[in-house]
């Protein structure tokens, strides 16, 4: 046993599997810790907000002030509000008027802005410029104006039909974030809802594992009782068993898994019950291949052996039979689940998902981001983590598969 | 090359095991096939009996029936005097005490999951020694050990594929010694172990033989073995017994004409081994 | 003394395991055949015998990996080649070689005759298939296969008759030795005495001019091969004509082995037979004394720490132990 188990973790194949679901488990073990509270809980409003870190206005504007010298933040503020087409018509002025702009630096929007204040007069007729362009440059001054005037926000509380003054804001008033009490980083934004897509995809991550397993459980449990009574028993029993089985094999499973999603309703389809729903649908082929494993031990000498030694049929299965196929089990097992979570998808994506207001999974989420056309207007954080999510919960299993595969078939190994 | 053994000739005892018109066949209609067909055999108490015959001959689904792992279409099987009834699980289970078996491949005879102690105390717990003493049951183990010549305190908490075929084969021995049926079934066991190792496990089964007076089939396609062990033999050829009796009247003095070409195709090292009578062109079977 | 058609000189091999041990199988091995002369290899399973036949053919692929030593085929050392070359002038034509499990080796989607126009094919890429039909035809009628075996499919033919097409199509470029790695054991008594017969027809018709044939059942042996060499872990212990080493053994495993021989005749019922105890070596780790004195009746303390050479003694015989062939046999002859 200790030496299988070694054997199973030299696998390279097993061992990638391993570590890539453990990191996803430990992800969703960890991420609400630092991040509690209801995964549904809309922070926002309105439609998809890009990944970035967010505070609340109403906050920021009530939150103790400093004034600090800010002289570089002041001019990029400065800087930004001066187009390149304003900085070409201001130096295009001052070219008509013959002033000497070679002192200044064309970048230097401060020395720029001192000398166009000084010397700018809107009553000075140039010859041979339009009165449209003659009212551009007013414009433009009067913008360059108001940027340089000192803007101060009143922040104003009503009291009694009367409104009185809170705060002042000025330009050089900042607030440190950490004092900000609602900051969100919104590492991949939000949905349409305005939810926190990072809680959401953690906590649905988790759900949509628990369907997998439950899922998984389900049909394993199901497919291994009847093949090892189908296998093990063998005639009537076994010819009754592969007649059920079969009659599931030709009725195509997600046909019916939407049949029986549809008909149990949107209210009564919590995660587990969409869980079992897929598990007894998606037992057969474990059946079908325990079976087969089974019939060939069947004939072994150490299962005539355990016979003659007057063992009941119980303890033959759970003993000489059981622990044969086991490894095989637990593979099949490990695909069931990966199975389940992809069909917990699919189903979701059709709507015929749990309810949406309980829990969300990794289909309902793909769900919310179709119905709202994510993918149309480009909010590709609502639905890409979703796919990668999925890719590689089954990507590890699969491989995880492959690696015990490889373990316990020895015509595979390398 | 070697001295004779003494040896104690129990054919002519009391009938243990006899068979009548038994038959067995798989399918139905044009597909079925007849594996053992009408046979009828009479096993004394104390003999050692080879039943004899080439792959595909019927001795596997013979020796199933008599172990009663499968059921005979038709016919019966009389066990000490008495048609044999293994119609319920409890009666099956009450029969299994009378009848043991050696299979062919050690390496399949084995639950891999179960150490060499929990396979023997088994057979302890099923002579009913369940309620013995710790020593005791180590007692009885060493002692079932020793017969086959290995060492029981060697073997504690080791698995049975830690070993050799031919250790396994004998470990299976110590099992039958441990549970004394009446019948041991042996079905090929030295088969699929080396010349070294067969004469060991041959003698041995001589040994239990003498000791404890069991009747010993023995199933093979080695007419020299048979020659060897047996005091009977029964020859099989698709089925149905062709000759049977004596080992010295069968073997040196053949009657029927499938035993005298299944002697003469085997090598041997004291005659000439005839080539010349070999048709090549010959449709095989 | 005719003329040397195989020698093997001091050849050795090895099995390198996944986690990268060497099993020491073959190790040291040295014989001649001469033209005409079978020889048979006889030893316990996992003594070496079947690796000794794959290294014969002086084409090494992982596991098994070639150490030193030559292969002489008529004067041409074949050891030193590279696998291409092995592949395409050697097999066939020089060596071939049939392994136990032959007769499952055919492709049963193809007849027979595309098999031998493959090999013939790979040797002389001009040949005619009209040519080589009437080639096989006549060399089938020889051998006494049946003509019309040639346009069935394997899975028409019964296992005997498989595994005697599969010799007629592996020697069809007369081989200079053929190398048999237990042909007839998975078939009943009357298949392998045909096999037996066609392999007899091959040497007495010139098809092959010497065979390697390796079992591990004595009494088959003695009637197929002139000469048998004993083979234990990995060396060969004893050598000699089959009717000496049948009546005659020297090396204690020799002995052993050929006291357990079981065959139906008058005289073998209620003889001892004689029963060798305990385990072959592990060749990860080979003794450095005698390989047999682990499990010897007469080994003394010597027999562990002395390495033990091969010694000739009578006409061409040889064996490996300590003590003298006249000690050897008068403790046989006391017991």
């Amino acid at each position: 046993m200790k030496n299988t188990l070694r054997q199973v973790f030299h696998s390279s194949k097993f061992l990638t599997g391993f570590l890539i679901f453990a990191a996803i488990l430990l992800t969703m073990w960890i991420y609400p810790l630092f991040n509690p509270g209801n995964p549904l809980e809309m922070i926002g409003v309105g439609t998809f907000a890009q990944p970035g870190t967010y505070f609340s206005l109403y906050d920021a504007a009530t939150t103790r002030t400093e004034t600090l010298r800010l002289p570089d933040a002041d001019e990029k503020r400065i800087t930004n509000l001066v187009s390149d087409a304003d900085r070409a018509a201001m130096i295009e002025w001052f070219g008509l008027m013959e002033i000497d702009v070679s002192e200044v630096d064309a970048t230097d929007i401060d020395a720029l802005l001192d000398l166009w204040l000084e010397h700018y007069d809107p009553s000075v007729k140039i010859k041979g410029m339009t009165q449209a362009r003659r009212n551009f440059f007013k414009r433009l001054d009067k913008n360059l104006r108001q940027i340089r005037a000192a803007d101060t926000l009143l922040v104003m509380h009503q009291e009694e039909e009367e409104l009185v003054e809170k705060a002042r804001i000025t330009k050089t008033d900042y607030v440190n974030v950490s004092d900000v009490a609602n900051v969100k980083r919104l590492p991949l934004g939000t949905d349409n809802f305005g939810r926190d897509v990072l809680k959401e995809l953690v906590s649905a991550t988790g759900t949509s594992i628990v369907i997998g397993l439950i899922a998984g459980t389900v049909a394993t449990l199901i497919g291994l009782t009847l093949g090892l009574l189908a296998g093990y028993v063998g005639g009537l029993a076994d010819d009754i068993i592969m007649f059920i089985t079969n009659i599931f094999t030709v009725i195509p499973g997600f046909v019916l898994l939407i049949l029986i999603s549809y008909s149990i309703g949107q209210d009564q389809r919590g995660a587990s019950v969409v869980a079992i729903v897929i598990g007894l649908t998606s037992w057969t082929w474990t059946a079908r291949s325990v079976r087969s494993q089974v019939i060939s031990l069947r004939n072994r000498d150490h299962v005539n052996l355990s016979k003659l030694s007057g063992h009941s049929l119980f303890r033959i299965i759970l003993t000489d039979i059981l622990p044969y196929i086991a490894s095989y089990v637990v593979m099949a097992f490990i695909l069931q689940v990966s199975s389940g979570i992809l069909a917990e998808a699919q189903l979701s994506l059709l709507g015929l998902g749990p309810k949406t207001t309980v829990t969300p999974t990794l289909g309902l989420m793909m769900n919310w981001a179709m119905l709202y056309s994510a993918h149309t207007n480009g909010s590709w954080w609502a639905y890409f983590p979703v796919i990668l999510t999925i890719t590689l919960i089954s990507f590890s299993l699969n491989l995880m598969n492959t690696g015990l595969d490889q373990v316990f078939n020895p015509t595979l190994r390398d | 090359m070697s001295e004779k053994k003494e040896r104690h000739d129990f054919t002519g005892g009391p009938l243990c095991l006899s068979g009548r018109n038994v038959t067995k066949a798989f399918g139905l209609g044009d597909r079925k096939t007849v594996a053992v067909d009408h046979v009828d055999f009479d096993f004394h108490e104390g003999e050692f009996v080879s039943i004899v015959g080439e792959s595909g001959s019927g001795k596997t689904t013979l020796s199933k029936m008599l172990l009663g792992l499968l059921n005979p279409t038709e016919g019966e099987i009389l066990f000490e005097g008495k048609v044999r009834d293994i119609s319920t699980a409890r009666k099956k289970r009450e029969y299994w005490k009378g009848i043991q078996a050696i299979f062919q491949d050690p390496f399949s005879s084995f639950n891999v999951f179960h150490k060499i102690d929990s396979v023997l105390l088994d057979c302890i717990n099923m002579r009913g020694g369940r309620n013995l003493s710790q020593e005791e049951k180590v007692r009885l183990m060493t002692e079932a050990c020793s017969f086959v010549n290995l060492k029981f305190a060697e073997l504690t908490n080791k698995y049975p594929f830690e070993l050799s075929g031919g250790q396994m084969q004998r470990l299976m021995i110590a099992r039958i010694f441990l549970l004394k049926p009446r019948i041991l079934l042996a079905d090929e066991p030295t088969s699929m172990v080396d010349a070294c190792s067969r004469a060991t496990i041959l003698d041995m089964l001589l040994d239990l033989r003498d000791e404890t007076g069991m009747t010993i089939i023995f199933i093979t396609h080695d007419i020299g073995l048979a020659y060897y062990i047996s005091d009977t033999v029964y020859i099989m050829e698709h089925g149905r017994f062709v000759e049977s009796g004596k080992a010295d009247e069968v073997i040196l003095h053949p009657k029927a004409a499938y035993t005298k070409r299944l002697i003469s195709d085997v090598p041997k090292i004291h005659e000439e081994w005839d080539l010349s009578t070999v048709d090549l062109l010959a449709k095989e079977e | 003394m005719g003329k040397v058609i195989l020698e093997v000189r001091d050849l050795k091999t090895k099995y390198v395991t996944r986690f990268h041990e060497s099993v020491y199988a073959v190790d040291g091995v040295s014989f001649k055949i001469e033209e005409g002369k079978s020889l048979g290899v006889a030893g316990e399973s996992g003594c070496g015998k079947s690796t000794l036949a794959l290294s014969m053919m002086g084409y090494y692929f992982p596991p098994l990996h070639y150490i030193s030593g030559d292969i002489i085929i008529d004067g041409k050392n074949i050891s030193g080649m590279d696998p291409d070359t092995v592949r395409k002038s050697i097999l066939g034509t020089e060596i071939s070689y049939i392994p136990q499990a032959a007769m499952n080796a055919l492709n049963p989607t193809q007849k027979i005759i595309r098999f031998l126009e493959d090999v013939i094919h790979a040797h002389d890429a001009k040949a005619d298939n009209k040519e080589i039909r009437e080639r096989a035809e006549a060399r089938f009628a020889e051998l006494g296969l049946p003509r019309d075996v040639l346009d069935k499919h394997a899975v028409e033919l019964s296992g005997g008759m498989k595994q005697r097409t599969v010799i007629a199509v592996s020697t069809i470029l007369s081989p200079k030795v053929l190398i048999a790695d237990e042909p007839s054991s998975a078939l009943d008594v009357t298949s392998q005495k045909m096999v037996i017969k066609m392999m007899r027809e091959l040497m007495e018709k010139g098809y092959i001019k010497s065979m390697l044939f390796i079992t591990h059942e004595l009494p088959l042996l003695y009637n197929v091969t002139d000469d048998i060499m004993v083979m234990y872990a990995g060396q060969i212990v004893e050598r000699g004509t089959a009717k000496e080493m049948v009546f005659d053994p020297i090396h204690p495993y020799s002995h052993g082995l050929m006291g357990s021989i079981l065959v139906p005749e008058a005289g073998t019922r209620g003889s001892t037979l004689t029963a060798i105890p305990g385990t072959p070596p592990n060749l990860k780790k080979p003794p450095q004394g005698c390989r047999f004195a682990e499990r010897c009746r007469y080994a003394t303390e010597e027999c562990r720490y002395h390495a033990i050479a091969d010694k000739p003694f009578g006409d061409g015989r040889s064996y490996r132990c300590l003590m003298s062939v006249d000690k050897l046999r008068e403790v046989y002859e006391n017991e």
